[in-house]
């Protein structure tokens, strides 16, 4: 009898714990829809576009790590420099939306090809670590290189819109086409991406690649080859993700691929690195994340570097391979 | 001379005087001047951050990027000290001390408490005795939520507690006891205070953010510990919300410029003194086991983690106490000094000189310095290919020579002691190249 | 910094030094071993074989800590070791090799075995900061001991060589000498063989009959060449899948038909003994 009761009160104590935490979680978020449902939706959808362009950036690292295990710290960069090629398309010879969106993609699959064959190939085979350092080294250069005053400067650049930008107004709330844009960009791209590794000859060559290299290598697969053209595919992915962005907020300086692109990384890594739809749904957590904390938080613009990176630190400590990865993949 | 009878320890002072020596006649006879000078000294505290990260990555085989978050830690911390004293920001000359001995008091006994108690343990047999009742799920949550409670009770109790005391102690004994010194001598003992306090700091600091990387592998850790850097740097950035004299991005200033030849020379005496006994001794050996093979070290019975740990800890106290000697130098700090790409710094210092050397490490250092600080006199031009050059050097040694300058040799009191015993005389192979000093 | 956990009381002739009941090991979905269990003695040499992917070294892995248990228990020496840590594991009293060679590659091989001898270390950090007396005494006396136990190997030459420049006999006998230094009751030989050609496993097989009695071990030994262990094992144990398809000495291992087709009737099962 009194076995029962402590049980009964103990199954209590337990869930009544749970239920306090789902409680208070539930009453913040909805005290702050239902204060001001204009001002939550807004920073949703702000959060969504930040999400959307993170997603292409961090389908490209999760890409880059699944078949190399490389952490393409040069990314952001390469993202950096289809932002100024398009700038340069824009301006100098008067391109429209899509041939400069062309010219950021063409640039970019050039130089992570380019940055594959010459940085990270002759340590194919030395120990991850010296591939990660080049890696470091090569973002370093990328990013003084073009703020020499002969390449694209130091200075912060206004980027001009290839088209015009127009709003929608619902109800107080702001829509613009450079979300519908983005939105509609970064979904063809996921779904692209994953048709590719998924369904095609190369995608399966890819997979196995990333899978046993060596052994891919006994089948026949050409695993340089694959190699450069899964770098091909995120510069791509790089190209327009940089002129959407560029278009979205429009500065550009050379080091603008720093923050998005670790933040991707980040992203990539809550989702599950090595896994392109937790890339995705990573990136738009992170969108979201960062646009409450700017919109909620005091102190919020200047805070929402760091909410990215406790994320990341929380994230490490529950569950290592993120949301979508294999929990029983070696990470220790 | 015989110098191959020279008792080591004897060969480092003396190293250490001449070098001090002839440093201090050049600048007196005005042969250096005063930028060089200030080159110099930056050359030698940077070494002192190489070395850490030496430790933690060409001894313990950790890739941690972020270094520069415990160098702005242990600079922070010793400037809101120092400036306290000679200054003055919180009203108490001792304020600055104060609380940063407190911080430092309550976290480590609220650590030895939690260890003490053994936490981790308590919550299984806590959710192993509530399993008689519960599912494991309920079990989990209850035990789970019972030691959290327990904990923050021992951090608040011992650790708040501790914390207070000591911070009421050395508010109420340290301004008399200092103030009866000459002023010239109470500054310098609270310089001192400062640099070690900074470094405890920025050591403490380590071991905390290290419990739960250091499990991770190295791909995981690198960014785990950038972003430790990143929230730091936000922190500077926006820290004069909470201490108001540390001005986050307008920069904390009027900093006592304490750091002198000195000063500077014998803290990397110290640092290099310390760091090759530590190597060269048995906990030295156990961390170089962990580097090469950590499931084999496993399997010979040491701790993987406890290693991992002592070396990150130890290292990020090394960059604490650069941080020190380095707000005192240029009497300045702004976050941007310990932006997350700063700690790319201390890690061209290390694998350009050689990954696992303390000289290696040390010459890069130096010539890092001169180099980028010393091409600060090129014309305007060529100024901005600086930053553009190392990174360079850095693919370079990447790509053509990864074991860096010196790989893993050393010069003169840093090489390995020669042991003194009968099978010494069988030496076969490549560790005894140059037969100089012991 | 000195060992807290103390090494297991020495057990008594034919005692039950480990004791292996129901392990099972689970990744994700596949089982990898299922059921397996043994009861080794003291001074007992024995063997454990099966075809590759059997799931062997899961077994010394999970043995050694190095993988957790998804079911089943480890007693050694009469203590429950199924939840130690792997370095508690070793200080207890059961040491490893490997089927890849993981001696430590940039260490020299003196101290390879050194490293074996930190738990016991007679000084702690501080000691060997300020280099006081307490240090060099206790660095004497651990450097003595490992040349007297390299020596006991016939590698007091090498000791200052850098690991990864032995040859590979060499690095074999010096991962074995390395477990050695740590004092164990308990020998796991993981392939010690593999690589090896006929001459070197000649030798090999008369150090295991050596090192079993000099240092009164108890040894139990993966191995898939079967002249080892058909010559050295008192008895065996077979694993196909994760699970045991049979037990008993050589000659009835041998002979066994389930054996034969684990292994699909391979040149190896008709050695000589």
């Amino acid at each position: 009898m009194r076995d029962n009761l402590i049980k009964v009160l103990l199954k209590a104590l337990s869930w009544g714990i749970l239920a306090v935490i789902a409680g208070v979680i539930v009453a913040v978020i909805g005290n702050l829809v239902a204060e001001d449902p204009v001002t939550f939706t807004q920073q949703m959808l702000n959060g969504l576009q930040l999400g959307f362009m993170y997603a292409m950036i961090a389908v490209g690292y999760t890409l880059v790590y699944g078949v190399v295990k490389l952490i393409n710290f040069a990314y952001g960069d390469i993202f950096m420099v289809g932002a100024f090629v398009s700038f340069f398309g824009i301006t100098q010879y008067g391109f429209s939306f899509v041939p400069a969106l062309l010219l950021a993609t063409v640039a970019c699959v050039f130089l992570a090809v380019i940055i594959d064959r010459v940085a990270y190939k002759p340590l194919r085979d030395a120990p991850r670590i010296a591939a990660l350092i080049t890696a470091l080294g090569m973002s370093i250069f990328l990013e003084y290189f073009t703020a020499l005053k002969f390449v694209f400067s130091p200075d912060y650049i206004a980027f001009i819109r290839p088209f015009k930008l127009v709003t929608w107004n619902v109800g107080g709330v702001t829509f613009t086409n450079i979300q519908l844009v983005v939105a509609a960009t970064s979904i063809v791209y996921f779904l692209g991406v994953q048709y590719i590794v998924g369904r095609t000859k190369i995608g399966k060559a890819m997979r196995a690649s990333a899978f046993d290299k060596p052994t891919a290598r006994l089948m026949g697969i050409n695993v340089n080859a694959i190699i450069a053209a899964t770098f091909a595919l995120t510069g791509a992915l790089a190209g327009t993700a940089a002129m959407l962005y560029a278009t979205a907020y429009p500065q550009i300086f050379t080091f603008m691929g720093i923050q998005p692109g670790l933040k991707a990384f980040v992203a990539a890594v809550i989702g599950g690195i090595g896994s392109i739809p937790g890339a995705f749904v990573g990136s738009l957590i992170m969108g979201l994340v960062e646009a409450m904390t700017v919109g909620y938080m005091p102190l919020g613009s200047t805070l929402k570097d760091g909410i990215a990176f406790t994320l990341l630190i929380i994230m490490l400590l529950i569950k290592p391979t993120g949301i979508f990865g294999d929990p029983f993949e070696e990470v220790k | 001379m015989k110098i191959r009878s020279l008792p080591t320890w004897l060969t480092a002072v003396l190293f250490f005087l001449i070098v001090g020596v002839v440093f201090q006649f050049a600048s007196n006879q005005g042969w250096l001047s005063g930028y060089w000078r200030q080159v110099i000294m930056l050359g030698t505290l940077m070494a002192i951050s190489a070395l850490g990260l030496n430790l933690k990555y060409g001894y313990a085989g950790l890739f941690a990027l972020g270094h520069a978050a415990f160098y702005g830690i242990g600079a922070y911390s010793s400037a809101l000290i120092t400036k306290d004293w000679v200054v003055g920001w919180s009203g108490n000359p001792a304020g600055g001390l104060a609380g940063v001995l407190a911080i430092e008091a309550g976290f480590i006994l609220a650590a030895v408490a939690i260890s003490r108690c053994k936490i981790g343990h308590l919550r299984g047999r806590l959710r192993d005795r509530l399993s008689k009742w519960l599912t494991h799920f309920e079990a989990s949550v209850l035990a789970t939520t019972v030691i959290l409670l327990i904990g923050a009770l021992i951090i608040v109790v011992v650790g708040g507690g501790s914390g207070w005391l000591v911070r009421r102690g050395v508010l109420a004994l340290v301004p008399p006891l200092l103030g009866a010194l000459p002023l010239a001598i109470s500054q310098q003992a609270i310089f001192l205070l400062a640099l070690l306090s900074g470094a405890v700091l920025a050591g403490l600091v380590g071991f905390l953010i290290g419990l739960p990387l250091l499990n991770l592998t190295y791909d995981y850790l690198c960014i785990a510990t950038l972003g430790f850097g990143i929230i730091t740097y936000v922190f500077f950035n926006n820290a004069d919300k909470l201490i108001p004299t540390m001005k986050g991005a307008r920069g904390m200033v009027n900093i006592p410029r304490l750091t002198t030849w000195p000063w500077v020379l014998a803290c990397l005496a110290v640092a290099l003194v310390v760091l090759r006994n530590f190597i060269y001794s048995s906990t030295g050996r156990a961390i170089l086991s962990v580097r090469d093979d950590p499931v084999a070290a496993e399997t010979m019975g040491i701790d993987v983690f406890r290693f991992k740990t002592l070396a990150y800890a130890l290292g990020c106290a090394y960059a604490g106490l650069a941080g020190g000697l380095y707000a005192h130098l240029y009497a300045f700090l702004h976050p941007s000094n310990f932006a997350w790409l700063k700690s790319v710094d201390p890690f061209v210092m290390v694998v350009f000189g050689g990954v696992g050397s303390m000289t290696g490490t040390t010459l890069g250092a130096y010539v890092f310095e001169i180099l980028l600080e010393g091409l600060r006199v090129l014309p305007a031009e060529f100024i901005d290919w600086r930053y553009v050059i190392y990174p360079l050097i850095l693919l370079a040694v990447m790509l053509f020579r990864p074991q860096g300058l010196m790989g893993s040799n050393e010069w003169g009191f840093l090489k390995p002691p020669r042991r003194a015993s009968k099978s010494a005389n069988q030496q076969i192979g490549e560790s005894a190249k140059e037969g100089e000093g012991k | 910094m000195t060992s807290q956990t103390t090494h297991s009381p020495d057990p008594g002739a034919n005692s039950t030094v480990l004791k292996l009941s129901e392990l099972t090991k689970f990744f994700g979905g596949l089982r990898a071993v299922h059921n397996f269990d043994v009861e080794i003695h003291k001074g007992e040499l024995v063997g454990l074989i099966g075809p590759n992917g059997a799931g062997k070294t899961t077994i010394f892995n999970m043995v050694t800590s190095i993988y957790p248990v998804s079911a089943g228990s480890i007693v050694f020496n009469g203590q429950d070791i199924t939840d130690l840590p792997a370095h508690e594991v070793t200080q207890l009293g059961i040491g490893r090799t490997f089927q890849k060679i993981r001696i430590f590659p940039n260490l020299t091989v003196l101290d390879n075995v050194r490293v074996a001898y930190h738990p016991h270390a007679r000084y702690n950090l501080f000691d060997g900061i300020l280099r006081s007396r307490r240090f060099s005494r206790g660095e004497q006396e651990m450097t003595e001991r490992a040349q007297e136990f390299l020596a006991v190997f016939g590698m007091e030459g090498h000791q200052d060589t850098l690991a990864t420049n032995l040859p590979y006999g060499a690095q074999r006998r010096l991962e074995i000498a390395r477990a050695l230094a740590t004092e164990p009751d308990l020998l796991l030989l993981d392939e010690p063989a593999a690589g090896m050609n006929p001459q070197e496993i000649v030798k090999l097989m008369e150090l295991i009959h050596f090192i079993r009695d000099h240092f009164n071990l108890t040894i139990f030994l993966i191995e898939h060449q079967m002249r080892v262990v058909m010559g050295i094992c008192e008895w065996i144990t077979v694993l196909d899948f994760g699970e045991i398809i049979a037990r008993g000495t050589p000659k009835e291992i041998q002979n066994d038909p389930k054996v034969i087709e684990a292994y699909l009737g391979t040149q190896a099962i008709k050695m000589e003994a």
